[in-house]
């Protein structure tokens, strides 16, 4: 599947592994329960982690545990959900996390600006054939009031 | 009055264009209406009963002469000939269509005007004191911090989909023109025991379906700690606010739900994590000030006599001075409220001839600036004595002078069912029809200062739950009632209006205006206003008569 990447459309090979499915091989993202329930387990695994952050998540609960973490996933239950966006800030801004953010779910194209200020360098759109237009949007502006986090 | 600079100018024409790709691929097909018609309301643009609407930010309710005739340029050109000015300082047009909003916000650009987060649950424009920087009980200007916070809000990406609206108002007097106290946050302009100037800050006011009385969160804070500190409450209210039920979603509920020592407790512990890396350093203070200095007063302008001469001989320009002219800090100048609210014209809206006619007055008597004011009226801030005769004529001519600024006739009334596709009930006919009753002036001026505050809904966009008399308009098995309040108040005494009773028919509401105001007449003592006689005698007396039939 395809997703934007660092400001390019690229080729991805993550998948996320639900609640009630086994763990696999590869690179895989789990939700927070499964990650706090499973994170030995996780941590032997072949592949790389990653950790599904919905909306109503504290990202505080995982802080501690940022350095093992290759990916985080900020879930999108709907588009205007905001909270995603100073969870992006927070661990960028507060937690210094330096691994991938990547926003998934119910978000819109028009958002991508917006989120990659706040921290998120990755996107996984809705829709494969919006990757043109998010990318571009990118550009909307060359100037902005606020600090952005990268 | 703020000039933009390069910047400034490329953000809100980058904007334009935003906006017009995202409205081309949306008239293609390619957004969904959800989608948006969050796009579309972080630039100002509702789709209204009849049209779309579309509502233009005036910073703070500042503009300049430029802009007011590119108002009536676009009220000639893509609207009817009128626009609305609002509670919040703001501008709106009624008719535009919707392929068109694109070229009228290039307009806008062209003389540094746009509709950025003027509705959506973002961070709004900002609002403040229409008397800011000529008043005479001023503690220091509010305008720089509100460019200031202008500039922190626009576009910004963490807070732009917020669980609901946020509003900001700044007063930087002693007496509360921008009622602080009634927004999501409330920035007063105070002195601390050291004689330093800080900010007194205030969370969780709100009108709406739920009026609540902002509380102080902060009692003094230094103004380096501005942006900081109100970047803490937003996230706060990112994270914590209700998104499960938008009548509960403002900040105000937050707080409620909280309880103040809690939710100040999230705000301070984190403001502490952030406080030093986001200074307001003096030099960047100091700058915007700049932009703000007075403008070239005449230093003989007392010398006039022809003012007090004018007065004395003419009943009809004495009375004006004394409703529609305000003290001005210069000796010899004064502050001149246009009024939006003759008999006949709907209250708040100007048509293009007069956006033009005023522009020009605004050129040749007061520097080339308008202000727009929270009761939707305009102000001209920096007249000479000797030129309000002159002003004055000229106003009168265009049916902008009527003498009512703070009486009951100048009524704050949202657009109601007329043109809202939220309003349960009109307002514009019943604002026309007790104006009809109050027209004989002599009556009018002795009732005095009576705030009247109408809404066709429960939002409220008329803020009636303040008004010394409130009006909100219901929907009673399809037909028109409206429920009375009494004794509200945006002022520095902020109060929410007490109901008097059942609602009353459409029909019937003018006689209940009247009815009130008769008993306040035969209640007060001496020169006692409304308001103090309706906190002195309580509502019973005015409740027995208004209902007296019934």
């Amino acid at each position: 599947m395809q997703i934007i990447k660092d400001k390019q459309i690229i080729n991805d090979n993550w998948s996320y592994v639900a609640d009630d499915a086994e763990l696999k091989n590869g690179d895989i993202s789990v939700s927070l329960a499964r990650w706090k329930k499973d994170k030995q387990q996780l941590l032997q695994s072949n592949g790389k982690v990653g950790v599904r952050i919905g909306p109503a998540d504290a990202v505080e609960d995982i802080s501690a545990d940022l350095k093992d973490i290759q990916l985080i996933e900020l879930d999108f239950p709907a588009f205007a959900d905001g909270r995603i966006f100073s969870h992006a800030w927070l661990l960028r801004g507060r937690y210094n996390y330096q691994g991938e953010i990547r926003a998934t779910g119910h978000f819109m194209p028009d958002q991508v600006f917006y989120l990659s200020r706040v921290g998120v360098n990755a996107f996984s759109l809705e829709k494969t054939e919006d990757l043109p237009v998010a990318l571009s949007t990118l550009n909307d502006f060359t100037v902005n009031y606020q600090k952005s986090i990268r | 009055m703020y000039q933009y600079n390069d910047k400034d100018q490329s953000l809100i024409e980058q904007r334009v264009a935003q906006f017009r790709r995202q409205t081309e691929s949306f008239l293609k097909g390619q957004i969904s209406d959800d989608q948006f018609r969050a796009l579309r309301l972080m630039n100002g643009v509702y789709i209204q009963t009849h049209a779309p609407m579309l509502r233009i930010a005036g910073p703070y309710g500042l503009l300049n002469s430029k802009q007011l005739r590119k108002l009536a340029h676009i009220a000639r050109t893509y609207d009817k000939n009128y626009c609305h000015f609002t509670t919040r300082q703001n501008v709106q047009f009624n008719w535009p269509q919707l392929e068109k909003i694109p070229d009228i916000l290039e307009e806008l650009a062209s003389v540094q005007m746009h509709a950025i987060q003027t509705s959506g649950n973002c961070l709004r424009n900002t609002s403040s004191d229409h008397l800011a920087g000529v008043c005479i009980d001023e503690i220091e200007d509010p305008r720089p911090y509100c460019e200031i916070i202008r500039q922190w809000t626009t576009l910004h990406p963490e807070f732009a989909y917020l669980p609901r609206k946020f509003k900001i108002a700044v007063s930087g007097a002693k007496l509360d023109r921008a009622a602080t106290q009634f927004h999501d946050i409330g920035l007063h302009l105070v002195k601390n025991d050291a004689g330093e100037i800080g900010f007194r800050v205030l969370v969780g006011g709100g009108l709406g379906r739920t009026p609540i009385i902002g509380q102080v969160i902060k009692p003094y804070l230094e103004k380096k700690h501005l942006l900081s500190y109100l970047e803490a409450i937003l996230r706060i209210y990112n994270l914590f606010g209700r998104r499960d039920n938008k009548y509960k979603a403002r900040i105000k509920i937050l707080v409620k739900e909280s309880g103040m020592e809690k939710f100040s407790e999230l705000v301070e512990n984190e403001w502490l994590l952030i406080r030093d890396d986001l200074e307001l350093g003096a030099d960047h203070i100091d700058a915007i000030k700049t932009q703000f200095t007075p403008p070239a007063y005449e230093t003989d302008a007392r010398q006039d006599n022809s003012f007090e001469q004018h007065q004395l001989e003419n009943k009809a320009f004495a009375t004006w001075i004394k409703y529609n002219t305000a003290d001005h800090k210069i000796a010899g100048y004064r502050a001149v409220f246009v009024s939006l609210k003759a008999p006949d014209s709907p209250p708040g809206d100007m048509t293009d001839t007069q956006l033009d006619a005023v522009a020009d007055l605004a050129d040749q008597y007061s520097f080339g600036e308008i202000r727009s004011t929270h009761r939707q009226n305009l102000i001209l801030a920096d007249v000479k004595q000797a030129d309000l005769f002159s002003l004055w004529q000229q106003l009168d001519e265009l049916k902008l002078a009527t003498p009512n600024i703070g009486t009951a006739t100048d009524m704050i009334c949202c657009p109601g069912l007329d043109f809202c596709s939220l309003a349960n009930a009109s307002s514009i006919s019943v604002a026309k029809e007790i104006n009809d009753a109050l027209d004989d002036l002599d009556y009018l001026h002795d009732i005095g200062d009576v705030k009247i505050n109408m809404s066709g809904c429960m939002n409220g966009c008329a803020h009636q739950s303040v008004g010394h008399i409130g009006i909100l308009g219901v929907d009673k098995k399809g037909a028109e009632w409206y429920q009375l309040t009494l004794g509200g108040s945006s002022e520095n005494e902020a109060a929410i209006g007490e109901r008097l009773g059942p609602a009353v028919a459409k029909d019937q509401v003018t006689k209940a205006i009247t009815t009130i105001l008769d008993v306040y007449i035969e209640q007060r003592l001496d020169d006692e206003p409304f308001l103090d006689t309706v906190k002195r005698v309580g509502i019973n007396p005015f409740k027995e008569q208004v209902y007296a039939n019934n």
